[in-house]
């Protein structure tokens, strides 16, 4: 496994946006890297800052973005306009949390799964056509031709996140972003779309970056897992580590947090308190007002990301001269 | 569809005969009429004046006349031009519609443009220069825009004439005609466009900022399309959806003149003609050309919906 190559590799990613009230670090030197054919999963709680790592990735957000964020080779962050616009769509694709709102309520769906094969091939409409047709059939669903000539509005959420993911996958991606697209589905389509995802990867040997908060999710399909915290990474390791011996105290308490099959408590446990206003975070552990383990050096300094056992964490916890 | 439209036409009725009752009473019931306004009458012309026009039958009678002559096509008689109203109708109509037409064409199709760049190119220089000009174009009255245009562009450089339809004294005909009436028209429209423009810019900068955040927008450039793709095919189609209704209120606008305009730059159009009507108390005009315009409303209420049914497939009728 390790010596696959890497398909992305997101080093120093950082993305801030100007407010009224401040500076908000929704991503902060974030690195993590995706490897070929790998589902890699990035999780925590809401507005820690995963949907704009994702984003950022795109090139979709609308601020500064620093960082490098090399795929195959090349660094997205350094690609012209032009440039970044051929790859996206076609070798790098992403779909969305919302099917519903995520196509164009007045166009075909047909139309709108032909537009990326056009714009990334010299396919005529018919040939375009042709594959969009078989990519409604290859998403699992029937009667493609009349889906074809179909509006957004007369499809159900399940199957508008397929059509996104068809027209995710029209131009044979090298890797798919997902950003929690499983969140907005009723729980048994949640589970068909997760399932056809997972399967299309595997027939494709396709790399994805999965978005989520849903821990059954990442159980399920990720190789590799990237655990967020305001903003910051604070945990990463292969899916069977993070969850066999999570380290960080705020990995814990997810998984804690996580209501397990007939185990019937009174109270579900939560992590106390909240995730921290991103603005003006001074040098610390973001983590410490919550934390049941914080000391001192928690409130002081912040932690960087070190190896420990197999998984890197950054908790001061760990370090040798805090414990020594 | 067909039947949508039959249905809705069906509807049409009902409404009508409502604008009818208020048009004719309201007109009616204001007291005096034309003849009245003349002071040299003895009292017998005025009595067989009366029964002439049938002002000496009860309002109710006489609604129900009107009515009736109003379903044949009979505007009635106008007293001041001694005409039939539609002949009056049709004399000044056109050159209100000419002006009214090319302005409305102009205004939206620059606030179109202006407006998508604006929104596109939110808080820049551009979008503030834009928004500055454009709420002093608003803002300012279209007697004194006028009156600044026409010292400017008439007079001091002479490139347009400052009022008329047709040069005085010129008998065109044909292309230099056409020719004539344009170079006219140049200055009317001008001002009506810069009144127009401003509301119509900011309204289509709003919706379409409102659009540029939805999420189908991110789609279209997650899936790698061209900007000029994005902002035009994307965003702009559904930014230009809820003008259809703005769109319609346009077209009676179309036909009913512009009062001041027409004054200021002496354009022999319909807007100059119902305020004269109103001076002379000529009722049989203005209850007339009101009916005409009420009539072009309900239409044009009707066709915006059947476009709306057009461009927008989620109301299209099943």
């Amino acid at each position: 496994m390790s010596e696959r190559a890497s398909v992305l590799e997101v080093k120093h990613l950082s993305a801030h946006f100007e407010t009224e009230q401040g500076i908000v670090r929704a991503v902060d030197d974030v690195s993590f890297s995706v490897k070929e054919g790998e589902t890699v999963c990035v999780v925590g709680e809401s507005g820690c800052g995963k949907s704009v790592t994702a984003m950022s990735v795109m090139g979709l957000v609308q601020t500064d973005v620093k960082g490098d964020l090399f795929f195959k080779g090349k660094n997205l962050a350094e690609l012209s306009r032009g440039d970044l616009r051929r790859v996206r769509g076609n070798d790098l694709a992403m779909i969305f949390q919302e099917p519903m709102s995520s196509l164009n309520p007045v166009l075909t769906i047909g139309e709108q799964i032909m537009e990326p094969l056009l714009v990334h091939h010299p396919y005529s409409k018919k040939q375009a056509r042709h594959k969009a047709i078989e990519l409604i059939e290859l998403v699992g669903i029937g009667r493609a031709e009349q889906i074809f000539k179909s509006y957004p509005h007369q499809l159900s959420g399940g199957m508008l996140q397929r059509i996104m993911i068809a027209i995710a996958l029209s131009c044979d991606p090298d890797m798919l972003i997902a950003d929690e697209p499983t969140t907005a589905l009723d729980v048994t389509i949640q589970a068909q779309v997760l399932d056809l995802l997972r399967t299309l990867q595997e027939e494709r040997n396709m790399s994805m970056l999965l978005i989520t908060h849903d821990l059954g999710v990442v159980a399920e399909v990720a190789d590799f897992v990237v655990v967020m915290y305001a903003g910051k990474v604070i945990e990463t390791g292969t899916v069977h580590d993070i969850f066999a011996s999570p380290k960080h105290p705020y990995t814990k308490g997810l998984l804690y947090a996580k209501p397990v099959l007939g185990n019937r408590t009174k109270k579900l446990y939560t992590i106390p308190g909240q995730v921290p206003n991103l603005v003006d975070l001074t040098p610390s552990c973001y983590f410490h007002e919550r934390c049941e383990h914080a000391m001192d050096i928690c409130r002081e300094k912040m932690p960087t990301l070190k190896l420990e056992d197999r998984q890197h964490v950054a908790c001061w916890l760990y370090e040798k001269e805090v414990k020594g | 569809m067909g039947r949508y439209i039959l249905k809705r036409l069906a509807y049409l009725i009902p409404t009508l005969i409502g604008a009818s009752i208020l048009i004719f009473f309201l007109y009616s019931l204001v007291p005096g009429n034309f003849i009245d306004g003349d002071p040299n009458l003895t009292a017998e012309r005025k009595a067989e004046l009366y029964a002439l026009y049938g002002f000496d039958q009860p309002t109710i009678v006489r609604y129900f006349i009107w009515m009736g002559n109003l379903l044949t096509g009979d505007l009635g008689f106008s007293l001041q031009f001694q005409r039939p109203v539609t002949e009056v109708l049709n004399n000044y109509i056109w050159s209100s519609f000419i002006v009214a037409f090319a302005s409305l064409f102009l205004t939206w199709a620059i606030a179109v443009v202006v407006g998508v760049i604006s929104a596109t190119k939110q808080y820049s220089l551009y979008d503030a220069v834009i928004t500055i000009l454009v709420f002093a174009a608003m803002a300012t009255p279209s007697f004194f825009l006028g009156l600044i245009v026409i010292k400017y562009f008439a007079v001091d450089l002479g490139w347009f004439p400052a009022g008329g339809m047709t040069t005085t004294g010129a008998d065109y005909t044909g292309w230099e005609h056409v020719k004539d009436v344009l170079e006219h028209m140049i200055l009317p429209v001008l001002v009506l466009t810069m009144l127009g423009i401003g509301g119509l810019t900011r309204y289509f900068r709003t919706n379409m900022l409102e659009v540029v955040k939805q999420d189908f927008v991110r789609t279209a450039r997650a899936k790698g399309l061209k900007e000029r793709v994005v902002i035009y095919k994307h965003a702009l189609r559904n930014a230009l959806l809820p003008a259809i209704t703005l769109f319609s209120f346009e077209l009676p606008a179309l036909f009913s003149g512009a009062i001041i305009t027409e004054q200021i730059f002496n354009w022999p159009g319909i807007g100059a003609i119902y305020m004269q009507a109103f001076t002379v108390r000529d009722y049989t005009l203005l209850m007339g050309f009101t009916m005409f315009i009420a009539v072009l409303t309900v239409i044009s209420n009707l066709i915006a919906d059947i476009l709306y049914g057009l461009a927008d497939p989620r109301v299209r009728v099943k």
